[in-house]
C-alpha cells in the first residue's frame, strides 16, 4: 500500500472519503506516475528516433536495395548464379536492417500508448499500490527490453548464440515481450478483481476534465482515428491485392528478361519495382501514421488536468499536436507525387508533434515537482 | 455488463492475445518465414541464371505465397493490439459520448465484435484464400468504423450540448 508520505501528495482533487486514497494518486513513484512519465518518454524516444530513421536511414537504405536487387538481375542476365546469390544476401541484409528499425520505433511507441493507457485504467486495478508499481516496473523494464533488442538483431546477428536462426538480440527482445505481457495480463487480473469485488468506480480528476484542449484533443484524435480507418479500408479494398499482384507479376519479369538477357527489360522491370515499393510504403505509412497520432491525440486528452501549464499554451500544444499529426500522413500519401517536398513537409509535421508532446511531458513533469515539493498536510489540488 | 466494461475487458483480453500470437510467431515462425522469403527469392533468380525458366517460375510462385502469409502474420498482430489499444482508450472515453445507454452497448459490441473478426478474418487468408476469410475480414472492419462513426457522432452531440 502507499505509505503515509506518499498519501500527502495527490494531485487530484480532494479526494472521496470512501475512495481508496491510493486510486487516483499521482504520488512520487506512484505505479500511476511511473507509466505516464515511462509513456510518454517511450513515445518521444521512439518520435524522435523514427525521425532520425525517416531523415537519414530510410532513403539511403531503399536506394541500397534497390542497388543490389539490380546487381542481381544483372548478375542472373550474366548467368552468374552465384554472384547473383551473394547479391540476394545483401539485400536481405539491407532489409533486415530497415526491418529491426522499423519495429524498434513501432513497438517503442506501441508500448509508449499502453503505459499510457494503463496508467489511465489505474482506478480500476484492483490490486495494492506495491502490485501495480511492481507490474508498472516490470512493462517498463519490458518495454525497453524489446526496442533495443530489436534494435541489435541486425549489429549482434547470431554470435555465440545458442540457437540456429536466432541471435541473442532476438532471444533479449523476445524476452522483453514475455515481461511486458505478464505486466498485462497482472493489470487485467487487477482489473476483474476490481469487477468482481463490485467496487464503485472511484471519481477520478483525469476522467471528468472537459477543458477546451482536453475536448480538441478527443475530438480530433476521434477523427483521425475514424480518416485512418476509412483510408486502411479503401487501401485494403482498392491498392491491396494489386500491389501484391504487381509484385509477383515485376518479379517474374525482371526474372524472365534475365533469362533472355534483355537488358531493356530488366530496367524498366526495376524501375516499375521502386515505383511500387514506393507506392506501397507511403500507403501503409499514411494509415499507421494517422491512427496512431489520432490514439495519441485522444490519450492525451485525458490527462490534460496533470499538464501544468497556462490554459493558452495548452490550448496552443493541443492545436499544435493535431495539426503535426495530420500534416504528417497527408504529406507522407503525397511524396510519391511531390517527391522531397512533401517527405520535408512529412518531417516537419511530425516535428510538430514531438515538440508538442515534449511541450506536455514536461507540463506533467511541472505538475510532479509542485507535487512533490507539496509540505505535508497542504491541501490538495492542481495549481496552475 | 456495461459498454465500459465490454471495452476495457475486451481491450486488454484482445492485447494479450495480440501480444501472445506475437510473441509466438516473432519465436517460432518469423525468422523461417523470413528465410523461406529470401531463399526462394534467390532460387528463382539463380535459374534464371541457369536458363531453367520453370524452376523460376516455381520459385517466384513459392516467393509470392510466402510473402502474402507473412504480410498478414504481421499485420494480425499490429491490427490485433492497435484495435485493442483503440478499445481501452474509448472505454475510458465512453463517458463522453452522449448516447442512450442500449445504443452504447450495441457500439461496444460492435467494436468488440469487429477488433477481434478482422484480424482473425485476415490470419485465416494464411489458410485459405476462399471468400469467407475476406469476407470475414471485411465485415469485422466495417463493424468497426460503423461503430466509430456511431461514437463520433455520439461524442459530437455532447460537444454541442
Amino acid at each position: 500500500m502507499t505509505d503515509p508520505s506518499e498519501r500527502k501528495s495527490y494531485i487530484a482533487e480532494p479526494l472521496v472519503p470512501s475512495a481508496p486514497a491510493d486510486a487516483t494518486a499521482f504520488a512520487r513513484l506512484s505505479a500511476r506516475r511511473l507509466l505516464t512519465l515511462a509513456g510518454i518518454g517511450m513515445i518521444l524516444a521512439g518520435m524522435i528516433f523514427g525521425d532520425i530513421f525517416a531523415v537519414f536511414v530510410l532513403h539511403q537504405n531503399a536506394a541500397r536495395v534497390g542497388t543490389s536487387l539490380a546487381a542481381a538481375a544483372r548478375a542472373a542476365a550474366a548467368g552468374d548464379a552465384a554472384a547473383v546469390g551473394s547479391h540476394f544476401k545483401d539485400t536481405g541484409a539491407f532489409l533486415e536492417n530497415r526491418g529491426t528499425k522499423v519495429d524498434t520505433h513501432v513497438h517503442l511507441i506501441a508500448f509508449g500508448y499502453l503505459a499510457l493507457m494503463l496508467a489511465l485504467a489505474q482506478p480500476w486495478v484492483g490490486l495494492t499500490e506495491t502490485t501495480r508499481r511492481r507490474l508498472a516496473w516490470l512493462l517498463i523494464s519490458g518495454a525497453v527490453l524489446l526496442p533495443v533488442g530489436v534494435f541489435l538483431i541486425h549489429y549482434v546477428g547470431l554470435a555465440y548464440s545458442p540457437l540456429q536462426a536466432i541471435g541473442w538480440a532476438s532471444i533479449f527482445a523476445d524476452l522483453g515481450g514475455l515481461m511486458v505481457l505478464a505486466a498485462t495480463i497482472g493489470y487485467l487480473a487487477g482489473i476483474v478483481r476490481h469487477f468482481r469485488a463490485r467496487l464503485p468506480l472511484l471519481p477520478d480528476q483525469l476522467l471528468r476534465d472537459r477543458s477546451a484542449p482536453a475536448r480538441w484533443l478527443l475530438a480530433g484524435g476521434l477523427l483521425l482515428v475514424l480518416a485512418g480507418f476509412v483510408h486502411g479500408a479503401y487501401y485494403a479494398g482498392v491498392d491491396l491485392y494489386r500491389h501484391e499482384a504487381a509484385d509477383y507479376k515485376i518479379l517474374s519479369q525482371m526474372s524472365a528478361a534475365a533469362a533472355t538477357q534483355n537488358q531493356a527489360q530488366i530496367n524498366q522491370s526495376l524501375a516499375e519495382y521502386g515505383e511500387l515499393q514506393g507506392d506501397k510504403a507511403v500507403k501503409i505509412a499514411a494509415h499507421a501514421h494517422i491512427i496512431e497520432f489520432g490514439l495519441l491525440a485522444m490519450l492525451l486528452a485525458f490527462f490534460q488536468p496533470y499538464v501544468q501549464l497556462s490554459e493558452p499554451w495548452k490550448r496552443r500544444w493541443a492545436a499544435v499536436l493535431l495539426c503535426g499529426s495530420l500534416l504528417l500522413p497527408v504529406c507522407v500519401l503525397m511524396e510519391m507525387k511531390f517527391g522531397l517536398l512533401a517527405g520535408g513537409l512529412a518531417d516537419l509535421g511530425g516535428l510538430l508533434v514531438i515538440l508538442a508532446l515534449l511541450a506536455m511531458w514536461i507540463g506533467i513533469l511541472r505538475s510532479t515537482g509542485s507535487i512533490d515539493a507539496m509540505p505535508l498536510g497542504a491541501p490538495i489540488g492542481v495549481k496552475r | 455488463m456495461t459498454a465500459r466494461k465490454i471495452l476495457l475487458f475486451g481491450g486488454v483480453a484482445l492485447a494479450i492475445i495480440g501480444m501472445s500470437y506475437g510473441l509466438w510467431y516473432a519465436v517460432f515462425a518469423e525468422h523461417q518465414a523470413l528465410d523461406g522469403i529470401g531463399h526462394s527469392l534467390t532460387s528463382g533468380f539463380q535459374a534464371a541464371a541457369e536458363k531453367n525458366s520453370a524452376e523460376a517460375g516455381n520459385s517466384l510462385q513459392q516467393y509470392r505465397e510466402a510473402k502474402y502469409a507473412y504480410d498478414r502474420q504481421v499485420d494480425v498482430h499490429g491490427h490485433w493490439i492497435g484495435l485493442a489499444m483503440l478499445l481501452v482508450v474509448l472505454a475510458i472515453a465512453f463517458d463522453h459520448v452522449a448516447l442512450p445507454e442500449k445504443l452504447k452497448l450495441l457500439l461496444a459490441w460492435a467494436l468488440l465484435f469487429g477488433a477481434a473478426l478482422f484480424p482473425l478474418g485476415v490470419l485465416i487468408q494464411t489458410w485459405s484464400h476462399g471468400a469467407l476469410p475476406r469476407a470475414t475480414a471485411i465485415l469485422g472492419s466495417a463493424l468497426v468504423i460503423a461503430a466509430l462513426v456511431g461514437v463520433v457522432f455520439g461524442f459530437l452531440r455532447r460537444q454541442a450540448a
